[in-house]
Order: structure tokens, then C-alpha cells, then sequence
């Protein structure tokens, strides 16, 4: 099983998900360039946290125009697993791979700290492992990270089971005082319809070793790997 | 071409080079300077670039141990070996004045100047820490500057994808109008990877890389060394850089790239003094020359001067000198990088730094001598006036408290001690996935490991990981009042801070933060806060490695207090030795390491205490002394008690003494947001000696750490502590009491405080002073 990691320029949370991916979970990982037009043989596409383009005009707005961008794209059209992390969720957004967009934090300004997460749903590749009823402990680091989409992609999103993972506070309670940025029913991550393109703004990353604190992260990678395994085994030899 | 201004002695006077000066630069040159060439004097001989006023003392700092790989001085950072190949580099830097101007990027090109001198050596930078200082905050234009130096240092700390791991933020009204901002970044390399900022091999072409050079930041440096005024500051407004941390980070990117193709002959970052200081230094210490031709600088906007190209302090670039015939290298990673790159001159053999601009000469100076022969100046200095109300202050007219309820709360609340979550909660402190101890312990601990390193991955895990700890210190009230024992004691908690975190000092660089060093009093401050700090520093064999003088920092109504900040790196030997500050378990034993009071101190540690200025409004008395013997003992014995496994959590008093240390203990873990994790202490102070309650709970004698241990382990850390010459004994339990409350005993009473209110006061002050 073969990861690509994107490595836009101002990507600053590739070496991380890389780390993980390698030396965590021993997967073959390689990092692909922004001006690649292929993913080559990966079997799922991380694209990381960071400032890609430094940000400039909107978060993730630059790097949707970057040719390794098609090609994640046609890789998810035919069924490509992709999986955004904070900008990386910004990027799939302004891409309209998922639906929505990231704004500014309600604060009006960054917010790096752990908070609390309900598994909204496990019928997705990136949940199926996270138990039953298990509340995720992730950090987040970001300014926009408020997400904001429209009465009808809400309703589309709660219809069809879309919302991967919601703010709670450390009792599982989803209160709006459980709401580090100000997002639209307390979305932390959402999937595309076919539920193989997802976005999350936490860094499971930065919780998948218990030397930095938390193993929580580690739940979403092993559901994707063990979503993978399955697909591989169902695949047509 | 317009003609350039004639010299005057006005000229000269507008440049900050005085009469006498001028006479040497005539002297050096054997003729008058050009405009431009008095320009390039006035920077490089500025405090900022040449330490004319402070060399001779910095000469007193330790700087060399076993560990160190290149000394301070030699290049544009230290570096100190850790073992099995690799090296750390760090520095702290100041950019004092062009925050009190424009906090936002002032801040953030001081961040982004930090870590330009670190990957310049060849490094990767890791972490960033920071040492602040503001004003009180009932002040409007104190909250603006905070909060924009705040969100300055988070956009471009952020953006670059540095974690800012920790740090230490203090509000004093001496810092109104001239906030200090000292940005710290440290680095990994290994041995082998060291670069150097040399100008080596005759004929080699120079590389200018990174963006275009525009007006901004015009003679920077030498505006960082004056006087602040309004009208300074509002005329000098144009001397602020603006930062680009996207083009920063590219550029790290390219030029680690590039170190790695082993094409670099030298390299240097273009900071103070831009064009000129990159080029005259790699040219001094390369002994050799240099030559360029400013019309094929990249410039932002047109029509440009010599003396503008040469003075601007756009952000973000580098000089690189390659081996000749590896120009194509150059250009294949930095087209790869979409940065600009041009090919500007190349190095000589004259010993000149020569400037054409389309061909024509504009400067011609004698690199050496410009870089190295500044004037040295031996100032006056006077033991101030004040010092002397200070020692006579006693504590006849000061009441003792009889109820301390109301104080704790009042000491937590205050700005310096209160929680600083409102500041860092803004600075990712944990990209890069490696901090194990984030910020609100009393040191920073990371990991290094295999994508620390330039161009290392983990491919084959075979890594030898390493865990640092970092802590920058600096109680500038102690200093102000006794400027040699407040600079010790300011190494000494750095010290003591990296020991309750578990680690091992092995490296420290400072900042010197000072007043006009014309005035006999204020450079007396600092030649005993120099003293102060080589004393420290030597003690516990951390050399310094490098670091920065920040002088004239006052406004008119005053100088600011002495503020010699010291930032200390330490190594932890294990990840389990790795220790925090707050309470672990319900029944663990509470032990306080240290003498409870120093005997000999008439004011029992209330001297320039937090508790004398929040509860009495005076900042005034003689602080506690620092004896570097008692704490270098502290130290060892406490690192070894952690190496032995048995302590639990470990925490030195500092503001606010043994009371807020304790409360501290009892709130301040922090499981996620809005989520305190919450425990109770029963403490019992009766067997402690002490004439005065207000001093037992707040006053602030130096050498103490507050330790737990289970009950079964507290006798053996106790004996052993004793057996080092360390006063030990237990002074409490954890838990112990009904709900979550801190329970407090002595000889005059017994007081309770319910944790989570102390924590709200704690928590929230900060917040609360900025909605």
C-alpha cells in the first residue's frame, strides 16, 4: 500500500503526515511536487497541513490551480482515496472536491490547542476503525478553519451522513462552547458524496505517538489503511 | 543620475557616527567617504552591527566547552554538538524598535530574521521560543503593541511552519512605549552539514537569491540604535521591514537544497545592513574581496540609488558564494523553488568590497577593516542613584498579612504571573510533530528526529533520536534592583527551569536589552549584568553561543529596566526522564527542595517580589541572592532524582513564591480546550522557620523546587536530596482534601482555596485585559 503526500510550496505539515505514515504505520510513503501531473501508483493521496502559496488571495485558493491538482482530482474521479488535512481541507474546498469553504475563525485570530471530536458517522474510509461512541482528542492549528457552506449543502451533508467529525467538549457534549472557530453545526471533517474524498481540520498527525501526547490520531490512518486492505482484497486480481 | 549630497558634519550627525568617528573613517580611508560609503559606515558601525559600546564587556562570557563546534562571534550562530553526529544551532535577536513602531511586523521580520541566521549555518531550523516584554495593560497603545507583536510573531512563526514552543511575556510599566521583543530559533544539523559565511575562492561568482530589493528597512540597523521618540517613530516608520514568511520558507528550502549539492563556497543571509554587511563579512572573514554591481541586484522599484540598494532591508534574501562552475546548480533548485536568483559579482583577492553600479565604482572600502575595526568604546560607568533607597528599604512598614486569602488570588491574576494561554494558544507549537511538552510547563522539551535534519527522512529508522529542553529567562525587576545577582539569578531559574524538565544545560544565548550607554548609570547596569550573566553561565557549564545587544531602549520618560534575557538549551537523556511542572496523582507526597528562606536575607525574599509591587505598590528592596554553588547543586541533584524515576512532577518558585507555585501545581495541566485538569493539595507549613507569613507563601527566594513522588518513594528523595547538601522535606500531599481545593497550613492559621477559582483568575486575566 503506497501513500502520496502533496508538497505545495509553504506545505509545512508534509514531513509530518510522511513521519507517520513511514515510520508509525511502515507504509511506503513519497512525497509528490506540486508541478507533478501524475500521483503515479499511490493507493491514497494526503494532502497536508501548511500555507500553501503562503496563503495569499484565500487559504487553498492558489494551490487548486497547480497541475499535481488535476491529477488528485481524476485520481478521486475514479474512485482515488484523498484525504486533506487543514489546508489540506482548504485546498479540497476551494477545489470543489468538498463542498463548503473554510473561513476565519470566529476569533479573528490563530488557535493552536486539543480539542474534543465526536465520530459523526463510521460509514466512511477514514472513520470505520475509530470505535463506537469513542470521542477523539486532536490538536488544531489554524486561523480559518470556520466552516461555512449553505442551508441546502447542510442538509445534503446531514441527509447523506457526510460529516465525518463535529467539536464536542471533553464530555461529548456538542455545545457551541465546544466550538474553537465558529464552523456550521460544529464541522470539524466531511467527506464528498462517494465518500472517498475527506477533509478534517485537526491533525490526527500530530496525535499518532504517545511521545507528543495522544494516540488518538491514529484511529483515522488505520481506518484508511484498513479500508484500503479491504478494497485491494474485493479488487479484481 | 542625481548628485549625490555633499559631506557635512550634519550629514555625518544624521548617520550617528560622531565627530571622532568621521576622523577614523578619514584616517581608514586615507580620503572622505562617498554618500554612500558614509552610509555603509554608519551601519556597520552602528551598536546593532558592531557592538562598539558592549564588545569589550562580552569578552567576560564564557564560550567555550567540549561541546562547542563553532563559538559565539565566529559566524552568524553558535553550534553545539549533541552527540552522534549532530549539532544544534540557536540564537536569540532583538527587534525592539521596530516593534514599538509597527508591532505587527516588527515582530514578524524579527522572527524571520532568527531563523534566516540559523538555516544560514547549514541547519534546520526546529523551534522557536520568545522573551517579551509590554507595558502594563490598562494602557491602549500597550494592548495594541502586545497584540500586534502577538499576532506578528504567530502569522510568520506559523506560516514558516516553526513551532513556537514556548517563552516568557512580562508587563512592566518601565516597557510603556518600548516593548522588547527577543525572538529565539534553534536549529539541527549534522557535523558534516555546518556552512560558513566566507567569501573563499578567488573568482568564484556571488549569488544574490530570494526576492527583489525595494526601500523597505532602510538602514534598519542603525535606527535600532537610538533613542526612541515619537517623532522617531513616526518618521522612521519607513525603516520597518515587511515580512514574507512563504518567501522564507521557500528560501530555507532552496538553500538547505543547495548546502547539500555541496556547491556553496559560503553563505550568508542579508539581514542588518542588507547588501552591505553580507557582503563586507563574508569578504572579512574569507580574507578576501569582493566585487558587485548593483545594476544587476534585483530591484522592486525603479530608480533606486547605490546608497538605497546598498542600506535596504527587504526581507527574505541570501548571498551565496558557489564554486565556480556550479552556477547551474544554482539555478536548477532555485527555478524549482520559483525564487529569483541573479549572479552579482564575485570574490576577489584585493581584501576590497567594491560596488559598481553599471560598471561604474560607487564604493570602494577595505573589507577587513570595516567589519572588524570598529571603534571600541570603554564607557563611563556609575552605580545609580536609586540603588541606594533600594538597599536601605526594610520591611518595618509593611504589615504583615494575616489572611492571605485574598492575595493568592490577586498574585495569580497579575498579568506576569497569570497564564499566558491568550499568547500562545496564537503560535502553532506543534508543527512539525515533535513537541512533547508544550507551552505552560516550566521548559519547552522536544524531539529530534530524522526530518529534523537537512535532508534527512526516516526511510530506514535507524535514527538516533534526541530530546532537547529550552527556557528563556529573565526577572528584569531583580535586575533593575541589583543588576550583577539579578542577572545570575536570571541564569540560575533558566538553569533551574531546564532541570524540572529533566534535562542538562548545555548552551545558553542572551539578549542584551539595555538604556543610552552614554549614561554612566545605565551602562552600569549593563557591565554588571554582563558580569552577572558570565558568572551564571559558567557555572553551569552553559557557554554562550551567541546573541544580541539591544541598546537605547527608552523612551523620554525614561530607560527601560535592565533586561539581560537568557535563553538555555538543555539535553534530556531519556524520554522517561522527560518531567512536568503540575501535580500527577491524588496521595502523591509534596516535597520542597531548597532552603524554605534564606536566613540572611533581611527582607526573608520579598525584595523586587511580585507580592511588594501587586499588594503594596512597591517595587522596591534588595532581591534575594543568588549563590550558583547552592543552585548548581539544586540542579544536579534534581536531575538526578529524575533519573532515578521516582519524580513525578517538578517545579521552581519563582514570581509569587512557594503559594503560586503551589496553586500552579494544583491547575495548571491542561488536557484539551476548556478542559483544566483540576487537583487539590493539602499543604502543611508549620515546621517552617520564618518570622513573616507574606514571606513564606510570596516571598521569592531563589534555589527552591516544589516536587512530588509517591508516598512510598518521598522518603528516598528526601535522604538523597539531603545526602547531595540539598535541604528536602515534605510539606504536603497531594489530594488529601475534600473536592479540589489547595489547603494551606501554618504556624498563624490555615487557609483554603478552591482550585477552580484560582484557576479562572489564573486562566482568564490575560483575556479578560484584552477583550
Amino acid at each position: 500500500m503506497k501513500f502520496a503526500v502533496l508538497q505545495f510550496p509553504g506545505s509545512n505539515c508534509d514531513q509530518d503526515c510522511v513521519h507517520v505514515l513511514r515510520s508509525v504505520f511502515g507504509c511506503p510513503t513519497e512525497l509528490l511536487w506540486h508541478k507533478e501531473y501524475s500521483v503515479g501508483d499511490a493507493d491514497a493521496v494526503f494532502i497536508p497541513g501548511g500555507f500553501s502559496y503562503g496563503d495569499y488571495l484565500r487559504t487553498g485558493s492558489i494551490a487548486r490551480f497547480s497541475p499535481v491538482m488535476g491529477a488528485v482530482k481524476e485520481f478521486a474521479d475514479n474512485g482515488g482515496h484523498v484525504f486533506g488535512i487543514c489546508n489540506g481541507f482548504q485546498i479540497l474546498c476551494e477545489a470543489g472536491m468538498l463542498p463548503g469553504a473554510l473561513i476565519r475563525n470566529r476569533s479573528l485570530q490563530f488557535r493552536c490547542e486539543h480539542v474534543y471530536l465526536q465520530t459523526a458517522t463510521r460509514d466512511s474510509p477514514f472513520t470505520g476503525q475509530i470505535p463506537e461512541g469513542k470521542n477523539l482528542r486532536l490538536p488544531i492549528a489554524h486561523g480559518e478553519g470556520n466552516y461555512f457552506c449553505d442551508d441546502k449543502t447542510l442538509q445534503s451533508l446531514e441527509d447523506n451522513d457526510r460529516i465525518l467529525f463535529q467539536y464536542v467538549d471533553a464530555e461529548g457534549d456538542l455545545t457551541d462552547h465546544a466550538n474553537p472557530n465558529g464552523s456550521l453545526a460544529n464541522i470539524a471533517g466531511i467527506c464528498n458524496e462517494k465518500r472517498n474524498v475527506a477533509g478534517m481540520m485537526p491533525h490526527p498527525e500530530r496525535a499518532a505517538e504517545p511521545a507528543l501526547g495522544g494516540t488518538d490520531g491514529r484511529l483515522i490512518f488505520e481506518s484508511l489503511i484498513a479500508a484500503l486492505k479491504t478494497q485491494s482484497t474485493l479488487a479484481p486480481a | 543620475m542625481p548628485t549625490e549630497p555633499a559631506i557635512t558634519p550634519e550629514l555625518v550627525a544624521e548617520h550617528n557616527l560622531t565627530p571622532e568617528e568621521y576622523e577614523s573613517i578619514l584616517e581608514l580611508l586615507g580620503r572622505a567617504p562617498n554618500y554612500t560609503e558614509l552610509g555603509i559606515f554608519s551601519v556597520m558601525w552602528s551598536e546593532h552591527c558592531s557592538y562598539k559600546n558592549t564588545r569589550a564587556l562580552l569578552k567576560g562570557f564564557p564560550t567555550q566547552s567540549p561541546r562547542v563546534l563553532v563559538a559565539a562571534g565566529e559566524e552568524n550562530a553558535g553550534i553545539l554538538d549533541i552527540g552522534d553526529g549532530l549539532a544544534i544551532s540557536f540564537k536569540i535577536e532583538s527587534h525592539n524598535h521596530p516593534s514599538a513602531v509597527e508591532p505587527f511586523q516588527g515582530a514578524a521580520t524579527g522572527v524571520g530574521g532568527i531563523i534566516r541566521d540559523i538555516f544560514t549555518m547549514g541547519a534546520r531550523p526546529v523551534c522557536a521560543i520568545n522573551s517579551l516584554r509590554f507595558g502594563e495593560l490598562g494602557n491602549a497603545n500597550v494592548r495594541r503593541l502586545f497584540r500586534g507583536v502577538v499576532s506578528g510573531i504567530a502569522h510568520y512563526g506559523n506560516c514558516f511552519g516553526i513551532p513556537t514552543v514556548g517563552g516568557e511575556v512580562y508587563f512592566d510599566k518601565s516597557y510603556e512605549g518600548n516593548p522588547l521583543v527577543n525572538a529565539f530559533a534553534l536549529g539541527v544539523l549534522r557535523h558534516d552539514q555546518i556552512a560558513r559565511g566566507a567569501a573563499k575562492g578567488v573568482g568564484n561568482p556571488v549569488f544574490y537569491v530570494g526576492p527583489a530589493t525595494g526601500r523597505d528597512g532602510l538602514a534598519g540597523a542603525a535606527f535600532a540604535s537610538q533613542d526612541l521618540t515619537e517623532e522617531s517613530a513616526e518618521i522612521q516608520r519607513g525603516a520597518v521591514q515587511v515580512g514574507d514568511p512563504f518567501m522564507e520558507k521557500l528560501c530555507m528550502e532552496a538553500c538547505l537544497e543547495l548546502l547539500a549539492t555541496g556547491a556553496v563556497a559560503g553563505i550568508q543571509d542579508m539581514g542588518a545592513a542588507g547588501l552591505t554587511c553580507s557582503t563586507c563579512e563574508t569578504a572579512a572573514r574569507g580574507g578576501t574581496g569582493i566585487e558587485i554591481d548593483l545594476a544587476k541586484v534585483p530591484q522592486r522599484s525603479p530608480g533606486m540609488t547605490p546608497y538605497e540598494i546598498l542600506l535596504s532591508e527587504s526581507q527574505e534574501r541570501m548571498l551565496i558564494i558557489i564554486e565556480q562552475g556550479r552556477e547551474e546548480e544554482v539555478k536548477r533548485i532555485f527555478d524549482k523553488w520559483d525564487l529569483p536568483w541573479a549572479e552579482i559579482g564575485h570574490v576577489t583577492d584585493t581584501g576590497q568590497m567594491v560596488v559598481k553600479n553599471h560598471g561604474e565604482i560607487v564604493v570602494d572600502l577595505p573589507a577587513k577593516k570595516l567589519a572588524d575595526d570598529a571603534p571600541l568604546y570603554h564607557r563611563e560607568a556609575k552605580e545609580p542613584e536609586y540603588l541606594a533607597a533600594v538597599r536601605a528599604f526594610t520591611l518595618e512598614g509593611i504589615d504583615d498579612l494575616d489572611d492571605p486569602t485574598a492575595a493568592l488570588g490577586k498574585l495569580l491574576k497579575w498579568p506576569t504571573i497569570a497564564s499566558k494561554n491568550w499568547v500562545y494558544r496564537q503560535y502553532d507549537h506543534m508543527v512539525r510533530a515533535n513537541t512533547m511538552v508544550n507551552p505552560g510547563s516550566d521548559a519547552a522539551v522536544i524531539r529530534i528526529k530524522a526530518d529534523s535534519v537537512p535532508g534527512g527522512d526516516d526511510r530506514n529508522g535507524s535514527f538516533p533520536e534526541k530530546l532537547l529542553a529550552l527556557a528563556v529567562d529573565c526577572n528584569a525587576t531583580h535586575v533593575y534592583l541589583d543588576p550583577f545577582e539579578g542577572a545570575k539569578a536570571a541564569v540560575a531559574e533558566c538553569a533551574r527551569n531546564l532541570a524540572c524538565s529533566g534535562a542538562t544545560p548545555i548552551g545558553s544565548t542572551d539578549n542584551l536589552n539595555f538604556g543610552n550607554p552614554h549614561n554612566p548609570e545605565l551602562f552600569w547596569q549593563l557591565k554588571e549584568s554582563v558580569r552577572g550573566l558570565a558568572e551564571g553561565c559558567a557555572a553551569f557549564d552553559a557557554p554562550v553561543t551567541g546573541g544580541n545587544v539591544s541598546l537605547y531602549n527608552q523612551n523620554p520618560e525614561g530607560a527601560i529596566d535592565p533586561t539581560p534575557t537568557i535563553a538555555m538549551v538543555g539535553l534530556i537523556e531519556d524520554a522517561a526522564h522527560v518531567t512536568t511542572q503540575w501535580f500527577k496523582d491524588e496521595g502523591d507526597a509534596v516535597i520542597l527542595l531548597g532552603e524554605p528562606v534564606d536566613a540572611e536575607d533581611p527582607l526573608h525574599g520579598l525584595g523586587g517580589s511580585a507580592f511588594l509591587q501587586v499588594l503594596h505598590e512597591q517595587k522596591t528592596g534588595t532581591p534575594s541572592r543568588c549563590n550558583l554553588e547552592t543552585e548548581r547543586t539544586l540542579g544536579t541533584t534534581l536531575l538526578g532524582l529524575i533519573q532515578t524515576g521516582i519524580i513525578k512532577s517538578a517545579h521552581d518558585c519563582a514570581e509569587g513564591g512557594l503559594a503560586v507555585a503551589l496553586a500552579e501545581g494544583c491547575f495548571s495541566e491542561l488536557e484539551g480546550r476548556n478542559t483544566p485538569r483540576f487537583i487539590g493539595a493539602k499543604i502543611d507549613l508549620e515546621g517552617i522557620e520564618c518570622e513573616r507569613l507574606d514571606a513564606l507563601l510570596f516571598g521569592e527566594t531563589l534555589g527552591r523546587v516544589i516536587i512530588t513522588t509517591t508516598e512510598l518513594d518521598s522518603v528516598k528523595a528526601i535522604e538523597r536530596a539531603k545526602l547531595m547538601g540539598v535541604p528536602a522535606r515534605r510539606i504536603g500531599t497531594v489530594g488529601a482534601v475534600k473536592g479540589a481545593a489547595l489547603k494551606i497550613k501554618s504556624t498563624t492559621g490555615e487557609w483554603s482555596w478552591e482550585v477552580a477559582g484560582l484557576h479562572d483568575l489564573w486562566w482568564n486575566s490575560i483575556d479578560n485585559a484584552m477583550a
